[in-house]
């Protein structure tokens, strides 16, 4: 592995939901970690957001819901990437999403599920440790 | 303030007091190297006349009721009426919203509020593609008259009023609520509210947008010609900071992009050939109460004083009504943490209080569980208990904006309006609002402030309880879920509205509309006509949508 690569992320704000704090925080909080980020903006269905996932070629996708939609949302991603043949990109996702919901989404196939409070530095040393550039 | 002698003697005593205090401090030192405000506002330790010297009573702080109403709106406050106690409710269908609205009003709330699920937001039924897994997740499912007439059975539309939080469809949801009024038999006429209906704040914060903020303008001055004239009751746009708040702004950058917001509207209005006395006593405003306790207050009579001159200066408009900055407040969900939840009751009351200390109308109080879902009927129950609390217990309703004249609150508040001026003038200068969010400005001034706080949380700089210090173990609490079955019902009765109604006068209704949003006639009226032939939110804005395109998100971060 070149050590020049850098690993490639992309945001995603999957649904509806329109609430983008968190997902511009941990964007910006990313690449001043040395990761190339993508974001893609609000309002992404699924299908766009694993198009554009494969398009630019990433290591992992971040999921941000904050408006409830989660449960269908996040596997949704993760079969399409499947379906694509691309599930060796990584998924992991954050925002409001209550406990009880954290082990049907990993179970789904969600790595991990980052709740309110979770400081930059977690979530980097997570990636870090989790998400390796694949070429 | 005060004269100059006595200016004099106090600075004399000041020197004295500054000598003490730094041998005691060679000693012992302040506890942190600055002191700041959650916004970083620098404060200092005291604050005395001389802070006010520039202060003069008359004209900037002033008597309740009278302008520049720093004191507050009207003359009695709240010894004449408490604020509207008005909690912003939606779940799941029409049925289980209605439940609720009923439950709260027996429980003494005595203002509605509607949340919308996020299709109905975006101008979606429920039965689009766009609508799954969302359907009564973060508010009622609205979509047609039909749900409009469940989610209102047994509520008096002349007795009560209602606030809904909706911008782009915000006109077609105001023309459900006139019909199904007139249903009941109120007329147009009698009945009060308030539509969000600021689009301005979608672009830069809340983010819930349709169509690019020009034809977004036309839809929303609409409205207000419409009502002006019609529902003269009605409030036709609140301007709202409190989504700006929440996306990450300080007190200062909410305050100053909810008034360039609010001049940009003005402008819109009188360019249609509104005259500003007719229309501006029904704008109204929104703002977040955040967890700073003083900086909110101040925020709050600064708000005030600003909007006053604003209208009277810039505006030229006569009559005192349109002076006015009326305003809603909501407690700030963003101050509130998923760790050790039940510390949210307490963030939520020093936040209401700071609201009613601030002249606030009318208030809605977080519930403690919404950090994961929508709350339950415990939690929403002891959220408006707080109010009744510090309403009819506390005594801080007796008397009106009982911090005016402390030397801290008064200078707050003169400093948060000088900072709020500069950036509203650097707006004026790029050419109002409008083009100041075509350059992504406010966007990227929120995004920066965001960052900047959270970095402060994440090394310990600034203090979360229960998230980055006095971390501790918490039992989980039981959460609100919505059932599968409504879902299942909502998608039916869609169904059914759409086999039941006389399709034909529907299309009709929808060209007709086409043609209004093509020609530029005002647009109300031909809503009115739809909704009450069951058009549905969706089909009215896929017409708009057509006409005149989307808006998208420029994914900046």
């Amino acid at each position: 592995m070149n050590p020049e690569w850098k690993i490639r992320i992309l945001i995603a704000k999957s649904g509806l939901d329109g609430h983008d704090r968190g997902a511009k925080v941990i964007a910006r909080g990313f690449r001043d970690a040395g990761f190339e980020v993508i974001y893609t903006g609000l309002h992404q269905t699924p299908e766009q957001i694993v198009a554009a996932a494969i398009q630019e070629d990433v290591d992992g996708i971040g999921l941000s819901s904050l408006a409830g939609a989660h449960d269908y949302l996040f596997p949704r991603v993760i079969e399409l990437l499947k379906k694509k043949g691309a599930e060796d990109i990584v998924v992991f996702g954050g925002g409001i999403i209550p406990e009880e919901d954290i082990s049907a989404l990993r179970k789904s196939g969600v790595k991990a599920i980052f709740t309110p409070g979770t400081p930059i530095e977690k979530a980097v040393k997570w990636v870090k440790e989790n998400i390796k550039p694949r070429k | 303030m005060f004269k100059e002698d006595q200016l004099q003697k106090i600075e004399e005593e000041k020197k004295k007091w500054v000598e003490d205090l730094s041998k005691i401090l060679y000693e012992n030192p302040e506890r942190l190297p600055r002191f700041t405000t959650i916004s970083d506002m620098e404060i200092k330790g005291l604050y005395t006349p001389e802070d006010l010297k520039d202060l003069d009573y008359s004209k900037d702080i002033g008597f309740p009721g009278i302008y520049p109403f720093t004191r507050g709106i009207q003359p009695s406050m709240y010894r004449g009426r408490l604020w509207t106690m008005r909690m912003f409710s939606g779940l799941g269908g029409p049925e289980e919203t209605n439940m609720r609205f009923h439950y709260l009003l027996d429980s003494g709330e005595t203002g509605l509020s509607i949340a919308f699920h996020y299709p109905t937001l975006m101008g979606y039924d429920s039965d689009s593609p766009m609508a799954k897994g969302e359907i009564g997740k973060c508010g009622v499912a609205i979509d047609t008259l039909k749900d409009m007439e469940i989610l209102f059975e047994g509520i008096p539309l002349d007795k009560v009023t209602t606030s809904m939080t909706i911008n782009p469809p915000a006109s077609i949801l105001l023309a459900m609520y006139i019909v199904v009024a007139e249903k009941q038999g109120a007329s147009k006429r009698e009945i009060g509210g308030t539509i969000q209906n600021d689009m301005l704040k979608e672009f830069i914060a809340q983010k819930t947008f349709m169509l690019p903020p020009k034809p977004s303008l036309r839809i929303i001055v609409d409205t207000i010609e419409y009502c002006t004239l019609e529902v003269p009751r009605w409030n036709t746009i609140s301007i709202s900071g409190y989504h700006i708040r929440e996306a990450g702004a300080t007190a200062v950058q909410e305050l100053a992009f909810t008034l360039a917001d609010g001049i940009a509207y003005m402008e819109a209005a009188m360019e249609r050939g509104l005259k500003v006395d007719d229309f501006a006593p029904r704008f109204s405003f929104f703002f977040d109460s955040h967890i700073d306790f003083f900086e909110e207050i101040a925020k709050f009579r600064a708000a005030r004083r600003m909007w006053a001159k604003i209208m009277r200066e810039r505006f030229m408009a006569k009559n005192p009504r349109s002076w006015m900055l009326r305003f809603h407040t909501q407690t700030a969900g963003c101050s509130l943490t998923a760790q050790q939840p039940f510390n949210n009751v307490i963030r939520t009351a020093y936040e209401a209080l700071a609201a009613i200390l601030g002249g606030t109308q009318s208030l809605h109080t977080n519930s403690l569980d919404e950090t994961y879902a929508i709350p339950t009927e415990e939690a929403v129950t002891i959220a408006l208990r707080t109010q009744q609390i510090l309403a009819e217990e506390t005594g801080v309703a007796n008397t009106i904006d009982p911090l005016a004249g402390s030397y801290f609150v008064e200078s707050l508040t003169h400093r948060i309006e000088e900072q709020a001026w500069d950036y509203i003038r650097k707006i004026d200068e790029m050419g109002g609002m409008v083009a100041a969010i075509e350059r992504g400005y406010p966007q990227s001034e929120i995004a920066e402030s965001a960052f900047k706080y959270q970095k402060q949380i994440d090394s310990g700089d600034k203090v979360i309880v229960g998230v980055n210090k006095y971390v501790t173990d918490h039992p989980t609490i039981t959460i609100w879920r919505m059932k599968p079955e409504i879902e299942e019902r909502q998608l039916r009765r869609l169904r059914e509205v759409k086999q039941m109604r006389d399709n034909e006068k529907v299309k009709e209704c929808l060209q007709k509309i086409r043609k209004a949003s093509q020609d530029g006639e005002n647009l109300m009226p031909h809503i009115i006509n739809a909704v009450r032939e069951y058009a549905t939110v969706q089909e009215i804005c896929d017409v708009w949508r057509e006409v005149f395109g989307r808006y998208s998100d420029p994914g900046y971060f």
